[in-house]
């Protein structure tokens, strides 16, 4: 028990440093919209979704209406739909502990999750729940903090954040050693830079993921069986 | 309460949004077997989508729009190659960028 959550640890300080820093900017943002730090830790814990509760803030000061709040929060979380494809057969097993895998399933877990093998001893599943619960911790932290801090905060943080661009590179560092099949990766880029060309910054992750699947599908026989 | 309200539907649709590929194609049996492949490799194209979208406001109007984020991207995949420590790799990439935007390009 103590080594699982020792080892889980070790692998999400990056993702300690960068909840903490976007989620305080969350509980910054709720403080200056006038909420309450209930409501505010209350999203983290039930939402969790970083770009998602960035845009919650803006749809309850501009109380949108039930419709208009499930339709920008489906787009702006729809990348989602395509994590659990690849957690199918690793949370399988898993009974009850699935149902919070799958809700606790953010970006950064997802990055963790896709490249973890639990060290020698540590029970794999124990290890995923880990990882996935400390996320969750990080998050709901980092927001409270940011609003129990407010501007108060004087430790300059600004940049802090490239914590999560320089996880997401070490992950795919890793992934691109792991394997001589590098299309994938490539397709990656060419797709989301097409994407951002296309229909720009707020909207590009859509349109990518659905040119990324579209396009791994079309070359599936021609993609090499490697592992 | 109306506040409650939009919060729950928020949870609501997040959640929905990662559960669908466990209602779609998880019943015990084996998944199609291209629902296998796309979560074989969906995670290197996504892990390139996700460091894109996070480089998406580097602008090359002028060297503060760049140098920064992309320099720490090299010198984190450089630090890896060299020590493959991922916290080394973090942090060096990290608190070089914070230096580059808060003293260097201001």
């Amino acid at each position: 028990m103590k080594r699982t959550v020792r080892a889980a640890f070790r692998a999400t300080i990056p993702v300690l440093m960068g909840y903490l820093a976007i989620g305080i900017a969350f509980g910054l943002m709720m403080d200056a919209a006038g909420y309450s730090l209930l409501l505010t830790v209350l999203m983290s814990v039930t939402i969790y979704a970083g770009a998602g509760q960035y845009l919650g803030v803006s749809l309850l000061v501009a109380g949108a209406s039930p419709v208009q709040t499930a339709l920008l929060t489906l787009l702006v979380n729809f990348r989602h739909m395509f994590y659990g494809l690849s957690m199918l057969e690793k949370f399988h097993g898993m009974g009850l502990r699935k149902l919070y895998m799958i809700f606790s399933l953010t970006d950064e877990t997802y990055a963790l999750l896709s490249s973890a093998r639990a060290p020698e001893g540590v029970p794999e599943k124990d290890y995923y729940l880990a990882i996935a619960l400390l996320d969750h911790s990080y998050w709901i932290i980092g927001s409270a903090l940011g609003f129990l801090l407010g501007s108060a905060l004087s430790i300059n943080t600004t940049g802090v954040d490239f914590a999560m661009t320089a996880l997401f590179v070490v992950i795919a560092v890793g992934q691109w050693r792991g394997t001589k099949n590098h299309l994938p990766a490539a397709i990656g880029c060419l797709a989301t830079l097409l994407s951002l060309q296309l229909v720009g910054k707020d909207n590009m992750l859509i349109l990518a993921l659905a040119m990324i699947a579209a396009l791994l599908l079309a070359l599936q026989r021609r993609m090499p069986a490697d592992e | 309460m109306n506040e409650l309200i939009l919060v729950f539907i928020m949870a609501l649709i997040t959640f929905v949004t990662r559960a669908l590929p466990f209602v779609l194609f998880d019943h015990g049996d084996h998944p199609p077997k291209a629902v296998l492949y796309l979560g074989r490799v969906l995670p290197p194209a996504v892990m390139a989508m996700l460091i894109i979208y996070c480089l998406k406001d580097v602008s090359f109007l002028s060297p503060g729009g760049w140098v920064p984020a992309l320099l720490s991207c090299v010198v984190v995949i450089l630090l890896h190659l060299w020590k493959n420590n991922d916290l080394i790799s973090i942090f060096g990439g990290t608190i070089l960028y914070m230096i580059l935007i808060q003293a260097v390009f201001v």
